[in-house]
């Protein structure tokens, strides 16, 4: 499975909930299967997908999901310990880690060769951590909801991307409905 | 009143109830009072541009941010100032340790200073620099105007400000 097949068979579940997703094609594939005015979609600022969801799941009580990848996570590793140190039980990180910089023409990443993730999260101190496969990312996600618990998912797949249009919507209005979502 | 119980009073006042930290000598004091407040989640970051993306989430989520950092950062910082802070128009108020100005001991900070009233020109950042302890007076005011117009602003905050090193 390669991501955008992820992402579909997990739009159900994602639909309610309030979502913050990765620039570049991660964001395009999400607003082509499912837009949604809770989905946050970057357009820039690769790497702070999930420093953007942590703030927001301190802030407010509702559970977000962050849809990060491996590239984006290795570009801002610094995010893992700020979020094991700041538990905040209504957040979970979603890392799609398909081995690769999608975005930029598939070049292969360090998590795809010897770094692991998952290890990398824990030993940050990350005490829920969930390595599995592509075709387990729905229940295990639907299982993170349910346990209300703080939870990094490392989800292995395939490398590649399904061709989506850019997102041309203005930026100020994909923050103001979502910031509607949010106070919804 | 010390100046940074003084500051610290002034973000309470201002409603902000969320601080992300990145440490500098300077802003020790502030920190810690920071930390102190009840009124205050502090959320200390590891690089200056992680912590801003705490505050865009903070801010979507309905809680005042701001962040209070070191001018040597400003550098790895423009990036996501111009395409989240900016991009999506998001208010942020941008408390930084101005070093490398008047009574510097340490050369090498010299090098950033000299280019950080340039950057935040460069940026269209509307830029304040508190010199005098007196200045600080303004600092209400500039954390309305931060609110009102929903843009990163930057308070300058240099060693004769802060009483020397």
């Amino acid at each position: 499975m390669i991501r955008s097949e992820i992402l579909k068979e997990i739009a159900p579940i994602l639909r309610d909930e309030l979502v913050v997703c990765n620039i570049g094609i991660p964001s395009q594939e999400l607003h082509a299967i499912d837009d949604q005015p809770s989905n946050f979609y970057m357009l820039g600022t690769m790497g702070l997908a999930s420093s953007i969801g942590l703030g927001l799941a301190l802030a407010q009580p509702k559970p977000v999901i962050v849809i990060d990848g491996d590239g984006s996570v290795l570009t801002n590793l610094g995010t893992l310990p700020t979020i094991a140190n700041n538990v905040a039980d209504n957040y979970i990180l979603l890392i799609i880690d398909n081995g690769s910089y999608g975005s930029t023409g598939d070049q292969p990443t360090y998590a795809g060769r010897k770094t692991s993730l998952a290890k990398v999260a824990e030993a940050c101190g990350c005490e829920r951590v969930i390595e599995c496969s592509a075709e387990d990312t729905g229940r295990v996600l639907q299982e993170a909801l349910e346990a209300r618990e703080m939870t990094v998912i490392v989800s292995k797949c395939e490398s590649g991307n399904a061709k989506m249009p850019v997102i041309t919507m203005d930026p100020v209005v994909i923050r103001d409905r979502f910031m509607k979502a949010v106070e919804a | 009143m010390s100046i940074d119980s003084r500051i610290t009073d002034d973000l309470v006042a201002s409603r902000i109830e969320f601080v992300t930290t990145v440490p500098c000598k300077q802003l020790a004091g502030v920190i810690d009072e920071i930390d102190k407040r009840a009124e205050i989640a502090h959320v200390p970051s590891n690089k200056e541009d992680e912590g801003m993306g705490l505050c865009a989430g903070a801010w979507m989520g309905g809680k005042r941010p701001a962040i209070i950092m070191q001018n040597t950062a400003l550098g790895v910082t423009l990036n996501t100032l111009a395409t989240l802070t900016q991009f999506y128009r998001m208010p942020l108020p941008m408390l930084i340790s101005y070093r490398g100005e008047l009574g510097e001991p340490v050369a090498c900070q010299v090098e950033m200073a000299i280019h950080t009233k340039a950057l935040l020109a460069q940026m269209h950042i509307p830029t304040y620099h508190f010199h005098d302890q007196g200045d600080v007076a303004e600092l209400p005011k500039i954390l309305d105007y931060t609110f009102m117009c929903n843009k990163p602003v930057a308070i300058l905050t240099d060693a004769s400000f802060w009483g020397g090193y």
